[in-house]
């Protein structure tokens, strides 16, 4: 009997391809989620858009909040280290969490190295902009890929672009001749066995969600259709005026991402959405984006 | 409509049948089997019941046609789910327990020999179900670790791991081969 095995840690992620993944920050939140058909929640102590507000530093939640909702719900439970901080990752792993964001939506702990994903029986999931990104994290052991996106600002703009380059970038890999994929490599970043491996399935050997600025059922829709294998939603949820009614909206037109009538009923009177950021208006230092190496 | 589907039709394409991914009731009358894939079983039942799906599946089962549960599915299908008034479909004669061997960090793989179907099985345990009881009906295919993890009765199979993770094709060509003898 063998545990923390790469099938064990990439099949979990599998299990929650086609569902919607929630930020929440407490039981009664996680609870919602859950009976609205979430696939997992995210606990935090602070959902991406008021982290973008309260500025400072970002660390990993409260011990207690993470545990609270662990012992609200039946679906699995994931929470957030910050970049490179072993010991927040051993923590959360000791508690019995299970799948760690290694997130740029923390401060990041360590400014030039990422977890050594592999040393861990949890299972982790990275954000990636490209497949450079993409297969760097894999190559440390994350099991599961997201899209950066731009985190807390309710505009999906980001996370379309990073999801259209990484399919981009794979199909270019696939068509490309075997002599080109070490120069690929070179250019990309990324470990050059793990790209023959990309070229040979068509696809990355993870799932990839869609995260960073989903604020609309028909956002998350717009994301599967682009090729997302599922979709978190962090601050668009219970920023909204009527959460229970929101959730559901999401995670039906994600399941039914290319039922446009469905979708039109589903977005009817949802209230008002988050109000959204304008990506130019950010300042460099505040794109989360930019965090990871 | 939720979970790990992609594997499942690669596993049946695999052994050369057609595999047809059911996202409305109304297809259902079309296959001869169903398999309810790994997932998330609360996600999956709420999007059962958001699509009417829930009777046609008791249908689909009392027609005698083959369904098989893998994991969520196995939940699904099971007559009981410990510390829940009501079953899913309800439809096979079990008693299961959710989450039964720990949270992720305790989901492993491990050798299991399967009545019938195969032995040294690599079989993938994620956040897993396991039978606590099986009605008389029932017939007990495997266990580990004295926990049964896959069972029959009659046209309904289901276990507690995911055949769709591995290369090894040999459960899924066996309920193939169930849904054939319901057709000849």
């Amino acid at each position: 009997m063998k545990i923390g095995t790469e099938r064990v840690k990439r099949g979990m992620a599998e299990m929650q391809k086609g569902g919607v993944i929630m930020d929440v920050v407490n039981a009664e939140q996680a609870k919602i989620a859950e009976e609205a058909g979430a696939v997992a929640v995210m606990a935090l102590e602070r959902v991406p858009s008021d982290i973008r507000a309260a500025g400072g530093v970002a660390r990993m939640a409260d011990p207690r909040i993470v545990e609270e909702v662990m012992n609200a719900v039946t679906i699995p439970v994931m929470a957030k280290a910050r970049i490179g901080h072993i010991v927040e990752a051993r923590v959360l792993e000791a508690m019995g969490v299970d799948y760690i964001d290694e997130s740029e939506v923390l401060t990041p702990a360590d400014e030039e190295y990422h977890l050594n994903k592999r040393d861990y029986t949890v299972p982790f999931v990275c954000g990636c902009r490209d497949l450079g990104e993409a297969a760097r994290r894999i190559g440390e052991g994350a099991s599961m890929l997201r899209t950066k996106g731009e985190p807390g600002t309710g505009n999906i703009v980001e996370a379309v672009r990073h999801m259209r380059k990484v399919n981009a970038q794979v199909r270019k890999l696939v068509n490309m001749n075997a002599d080109e994929v070490m120069t690929e490599a070179k250019l990309l970043g990324a470990p050059y066995e793990l790209l023959l491996e990309i070229k040979e399935l068509g696809r990355l050997p993870v799932v990839n969600f869609a995260a960073g600025g989903v604020a609309t059922p028909a956002d998350a829709a717009l994301m599967m259709e682009l090729g997302a294998d599922g979709v978190f939603v962090g601050s668009g949820i219970f920023k909204s005026d009527n959460p229970a009614k929101f959730a559901r909206a999401i995670v039906e037109a994600t399941t039914h991402y290319q039922d446009y009538k469905l979708i039109a009923e589903l977005s009817k009177e949802l209230g008002t959405p988050m109000k959204g950021i304008e990506i130019s208006t950010l300042a460099p230092e505040a794109r989360m984006q930019e965090r990871g190496w | 409509m939720q979970g790990a589907v992609r594997e499942h039709v690669q596993a049946i394409e695999a052994c050369g049948a057609e595999a047809v991914v059911i996202k409305k009731k109304e297809q259902l009358a079309n296959v001869d089997g169903l398999v309810m894939p790994g997932g998330e079983s609360t996600a999956i039942r709420r999007l059962i019941d958001k699509y009417d799906f829930m009777n046609e599946l008791k249908e689909f089962a009392q027609a005698g046609k083959p369904m098989f549960g893998t994991c969520a599915g196995l939940i699904l299908l099971a007559r009981n789910v410990v510390g829940y008034d009501e079953p899913h479909i309800g439809v096979m004669d079990v008693t299961v327990e959710r989450n039964s061997f720990g949270r992720q960090r305790e989901s492993f793989e491990a050798n299991l020999t399967i009545s019938g179907i195969a032995e040294n099985y690599n079989a993938v345990f994620i956040r897993a179900p396991h039978i606590v009881n099986a009605g008389e009906n029932v017939e007990i295919l495997a266990k580990h670790h004295e926990r049964i993890v896959m069972a029959r009765e009659g046209n309904l199979l289901g276990c507690s791991f995911h055949p769709e993770l591995t290369e090894d094709y040999r459960i899924t060509a066996y309920f193939i081969e169930m849904i054939k003898e319901t057709i000849v």
